[in-house]
């Protein structure tokens, strides 16, 4: 506050605001600077962040992660230029709704995994194999990607999963058939795995 | 930043980042999202006084889109409002430089949104009387009176001596006592 402030009173117009940031997303996009676009969707497992890099999806991330710390960490690992800017979402906003909604089945993005390496990234790109509506066991997944004895990395992968949701760990079960870990929490894959049963 | 009478609105949809000046311990950059929404409002400000509504929203796209453009290269310890401000101030000397060259005729009608009703708060008046100083005491009173810069700050921008920069926001101010007192009372 200072002593003349009466004169100038804030103005937030909050309307030219968002028109004015709307502009932004779209020259950003045009002129190659908008490194990690993002929105949030809601969901039946509460809101969802999504992040995308020109090369396609980067990031899912519930609730419970914190979306603001995650937006953090992306703007530390990828780039600070993160914009909120939903355009680039729109086809993975359209499928997680259909997806939701009982429609589909199997997700059509290009993803980016560069946040992914080694053998979190090939257990990772191993669980779209499991079908919808399927569930495995971690040592099942270990022997898919030829490491029977991997079972607790396999975990791991799917505990670090940067793209729930999409990439199906929630697939992934402990041998005796409960549920086992989840990034977004046990009910979230508790209600994804009694979607993709009713469906 | 201590320009603590402008509200930290963000257009709806906006997440809601920590309180300023946590720190994130990792040694890296906040998203660019934090920067539009901690300081957009206030830029804005700063624009409108520089320039009439539509050059303003020019000069703000401008200047924000250059600061995304170099926001990866900013020193971590760098003061990001007098950042912005400094971008501004030089966007909106090129928006009055094309003015100059290229003068809009009477009557022609802005393209985009801006400047049709968007709703503003009945001061229109008074942005107009601040648009009516001479540049420096514009510039002055708009980098210290509307985006809270100290002098010294103020000084980089416009250049000259910290002292220069308050005498021309006092008389700046003066003027503008002068030439829009009653509703500025109000």
């Amino acid at each position: 506050m200072n002593e003349h402030s009466d004169l100038f009173p804030a103005s937030a117009e909050p309307d030219t605001l968002a028109r004015l940031h709307r502009r932004l997303e779209d020259a950003a996009e045009r002129e190659g600077l908008l490194d990690v676009a993002y929105r949030t969707v809601d969901s039946p497992v509460g809101p969802l962040l999504l992040a995308a890099t020109p090369r396609g999806l980067v990031r899912v991330a519930y609730g419970i992660e914190g979306h603001d710390r995650v937006l953090e960490t992306l703007a530390g690992s990828l780039s600070p230029r993160v914009l909120l800017a939903p355009r680039r979402l729109d086809a993975a906003a359209r499928e997680l709704e259909e997806y939701f909604g009982g429609q589909r089945r199997a997700f059509d993005l290009p993803l980016d995994r560069s946040l992914s390496s080694g053998f979190r990234l090939l257990v990772q790109q191993s669980l779209p194999s499991i079908g919808y509506g399927q569930t495995r066991s971690y040592r099942e997944v270990a022997e898919l990607v030829g490491n029977p004895k991997a079972v607790r990395a396999v975990g791991t992968a799917c505990a670090t999963n940067p793209l729930p949701v999409v990439v199906p760990c929630h697939r992934v079960l402990k041998a005796d058939g409960t549920p086992g870990g989840y990034v977004g929490g046990p009910d979230a894959k508790l209600t994804l795995l009694d979607l993709e049963a009713a469906a | 930043m201590t320009a603590g009478y402008i509200p930290r609105t963000a257009p709806a949809g906006h997440l809601t980042f920590r309180s300023e000046g946590a720190s994130t311990g990792h040694g890296h950059k906040h998203p660019f999202e934090r920067v539009v929404a901690d300081h957009g409002a206030t830029v804005l400000r700063v624009c409108r006084v520089l320039l009439a509504d539509h050059d303003a929203d020019d000069a703000w796209s401008e200047a924000f889109l250059a600061a995304m453009r170099a926001y990866p290269d900013l020193p971590e310890a760098a003061n990001v409002e007098a950042w912005l401000v400094t971008i501004a101030h030089r966007k909106a000397i090129d928006v009055l430089r094309a003015r100059r060259r290229h003068p809009v005729p009477v009557g022609e009608i802005p393209d985009g949104p801006a400047g049709l009703g968007v709703p503003r708060e009945d001061d229109s008046g008074l942005w107009q009387a601040v648009r009516e100083l001479p540049d420096k005491q514009r510039q002055a009173v708009a980098y210290h009176y509307v985006a809270d810069l100290p002098y010294a700050e103020v000084a980089q921008i416009l250049g000259g001596t910290a002292e220069a920069a308050r005498r021309a926001a006092a008389d700046g101010i003066r003027n503008l006592r002068k030439n829009y007192p009653a509703e500025a009372q109000a």
